[in-house]
């Protein structure tokens, strides 16, 4: 014990250093004057030696719990896992969330609709680029390229020829769809981290062409006055569009979760999560790899374009800096500190990372800062994510009867 | 022809910073196949403290060369402190778990660092002093380069020049191409593996440090967000040279930079970074292991 307060002492005094001319000393460039902030040395050394205390501990936990698992193989689940296991258990939670989503309207005030239509497209997003990254493991960093692919596909149509948000959102799912695939046929011969790069080109090239093209794109000041969805040639008030757009957003969710779900287990999901597990393998099994990969980068991306014409009808107004990097930062760390590959995870990674900063905004400054921490913990501590994936298994009875369970 | 000079000057100074960063991408990525995507974070790090270090000084009444060699060096001394406790954290303790683990946790890393710079000191840009001075000896190359062009380019051939007598002679470096080939093996014959990372990543942030230093000074402001963009572009270098090859990366930076210069001399100066990224994706496609990388078989 002494030993680690020791060590921890020193980690404190270390970050200490390491923080110095970066949180105490601030110039004042204009005025000429050099800002001392001690306060912040104190809080340093404060928080990083209990951080450290907290790192060594959790890492010796770790290790114990490998231990454990190759000790005992297979071993005792986690009760989460038990819970996501059992239709039965969850089915309370599976009729009453959306019983909730849908009552919300009626006794909450338009900004906490949006705030909550915001979550909503988030959770899609976020189902969507599971796909590629979740299920079939390729790291695909520019996936806010196809959302702006659709949210432009509405707004460019609806100014130049009136084009409806029902005719939009089909053809945004296609133009996705197409990126996608256009994407998605040079890439396969990469290997995970080149992959992850050329989708951050890609991204990017996406931003600063819709930057920089005036006329196809309007630049940098962006486009307005997109028509908001109509109801039946209705035309709705602030309120009635925002309701609107969220009904229609929570039937879009449930779509979606029936789809990933649907696909997850059909068989490309199955040879996605081969090619997550081992590519080599999977193609030695007769998996045609290369058109398993496109044909996530195509699903994915085309769920990306119809969740931007959702965002473009939903702001009335998009413009290239709505879809920087770090966008897709967000929608990354939806899917990973969710749980790689789980639905219910990432919903509710979804609805944290979305309504947390919203209502909490003493620490949306801290919003970014706080992601990273927490991709770089969960990935440390928690692989898995808040809410781990359940793995089909498949059970041996002695009996010689064997059952299949979801 | 003098624009195509001019052109040309600029490409190589722009090249040689490229060159810089792209080694540490480089080391890094022929010890632990990982992007360091917090390399860029690691030069703007750089950047940032020299800025305040010289500040500092300057205000304290220090001037001159001193003031240069004095900020530059508490520039590499701090970054190499950040890209080893990077490395301590973030990468170490995922070195057995498979591989998106280690990346996700990189992008974490620079998400954070980003932000952490942002918040602590400011998200404008900041006007960075020109500290590299008009030495007599560089005078000579008044009409055709500046004096911080010519120090780009000297300090970014001096370095290559040590990094690759390091590489090759000594017996870190040797231990360092026995890490990267096989690092089972190198432990086996008794090489601290360890040890022989936390030296990779010092080494490859001092020289992001001292890119950061240089291009600071010459283009005379920075912000926090300087590093995703140089990183990308760096990372460009090394892949066009050959991920894992140090005259690959110099060569690959060189290459970039001059595609740049031209590209927007002669066709469109809005497209700066399109122009960046579409080779990046052009080699990756044509040529994945790079001008000088070797073709790589994968073991299973």
């Amino acid at each position: 014990m002494l030993l680690k307060l020791k060590q921890s002492l020193l980690i404190a005094l270390w970050f200490v250093f390491l923080t110095f001319p970066l949180l105490v000393i601030r110039v004042n460039t204009i005025e000429k004057v050099v800002e001392w902030r001690w306060r912040n040395m104190l809080v340093t050394a404060l928080v990083s030696f209990f951080l450290a205390l907290a790192w060594h501990h959790f890492l010796e936990k770790r290790e114990l719990t490998e231990q454990k698992a190759t000790a005992a193989e297979g071993g005792k689940e986690s009760l989460t896992s038990q819970v996501w296991a059992d239709p039965q258990r969850y089915r309370l939670l599976l009729w009453l969330g959306p019983a909730l989503l849908f009552a919300f309207p009626f006794f909450l005030s338009t900004y906490h609709i949006s705030v909550l239509t915001t979550a909503l497209m988030y959770i899609i997003l976020g189902l969507g680029l599971n796909i590629i990254v979740g299920l079939t493991g390729l790291l695909n960093l520019g996936y806010v390229a196809f959302y702006a692919a659709g949210a432009y596909c509405y707004a460019l149509l609806n100014h130049h020829f009136g084009v409806g948000f029902w005719i939009a959102v089909p053809l945004g799912a296609l133009v996705g769809c197409i990126f996608g695939f256009l994407l998605a046929l040079p890439l396969m011969r990469l290997r995970g981290d080149y992959l992850a790069i050329v989708t951050l080109g890609f991204g990017e090239i996406t931003r600063l062409v819709l930057e920089n093209w005036n006329a196809f794109s309007h630049g940098p000041s962006g486009i307005a006055n997109i028509a908001p969805p109509g109801f039946f040639h209705i035309k709705l008030g602030v309120y009635g569009v925002t309701c609107y757009l969220y009904f229609l957003l929570i039937g879009l969710t449930v779509l979606t979760i029936f789809v990933v779900q649907r696909l997850q287990h059909s068989r490309i999901g199955r040879a996605w999560i081969a090619i997550r597990e081992d590519e080599t393998a999977s193609q030695a099994m007769g998996i045609d790899t290369a058109k398993a990969k496109r044909t996530a980068f195509t699903i994915g991306a085309g769920w990306a374009g119809m969740t931007g014409v959702f965002f473009a009808a939903k702001t009335g107004f998009i413009n290239p800096a709505s879809f920087n990097f770090i966008e897709s930062a967000m929608i990354l760390s939806i899917v990973v500190l969710g749980g790689i590959g789980s639905i219910p995870g990432i919903i509710v990674a979804a609805l944290l990372l979305i309504l947390l900063p919203e209502y909490l905004r003493i620490f949306s400054d801290y919003r970014m800062l706080v992601f990273g921490i927490a991709m770089v913990g969960m990935m440390i501590f928690r692989p898995q994510g808040i809410i781990p994936a359940v793995r089909r298994t498949y059970e041996f009875h002695p009996q010689g009867k064997t059952t299949g369970q979801a | 022809m003098a624009y195509f000079g001019e052109l040309f000057i600029g490409g190589l100074t722009r090249g040689s910073i490229y060159a810089l960063i792209a080694l540490g991408y480089t080391m890094v990525y022929g010890v632990i196949e990982l992007i360091n995507f917090a390399h860029g974070e690691i030069y703007m790090i750089g950047a940032f403290t020299a800025l305040i270090f010289a500040s500092v000084l300057t205000l304290s009444g220090v001037t001159g060369l001193s003031v240069l060699i004095l900020a530059a060096l508490l520039a590499v001394l701090y970054a190499s402190a950040y890209g080893f406790t990077v490395e301590k954290i973030a990468y170490k303790p995922l070195r057995q778990a498979p591989r998106l683990s280690p990346l996700i946790s990189a992008v974490g890393m620079s998400i954070f660092l980003q932000n952490y710079v942002m918040l602590a000191q400011t998200p404008d840009f900041l006007p960075f002093p020109d500290l590299i001075p008009e030495l007599p000896l560089l005078a000579g190359f008044a009409p055709l380069m500046a004096p911080t062009e010519v120090a780009i380019v000297l300090t970014t051939a001096v370095i290559m020049l040590l990094l690759t007598l390091l590489v090759k002679f000594t017996r870190m470096g040797r231990a360092m191409r026995a890490t990267a080939q096989d690092r089972n093996m190198a432990m086996l014959v008794g090489i601290n593996v360890n040890r022989v990372i936390s030296q990779t990543f010092i080494i490859g942030s001092a020289l992001a440090a001292l890119g950061g230093v240089l291009i600071a000074s010459h283009v005379g402001r920075i912000n926090f967000y300087i590093g995703f963009i140089a990183g990308i572009k760096a990372f460009t270098a090394a892949v066009l040279g050959g991920i894992g090859s140090i005259p690959g990366a110099v060569l690959g930076g060189l290459i970039l930079g001059w595609t740049e210069s031209f590209a927007t001399g002669y066709v469109s100066s809005d497209y700066e970074d399109v122009f960046a990224f579409a080779l990046l994706v052009l080699i990756l496609i044509v040529k994945p292991a790079g001008l000088l990388g070797r073709e790589k078989t994968q073991k299973l």
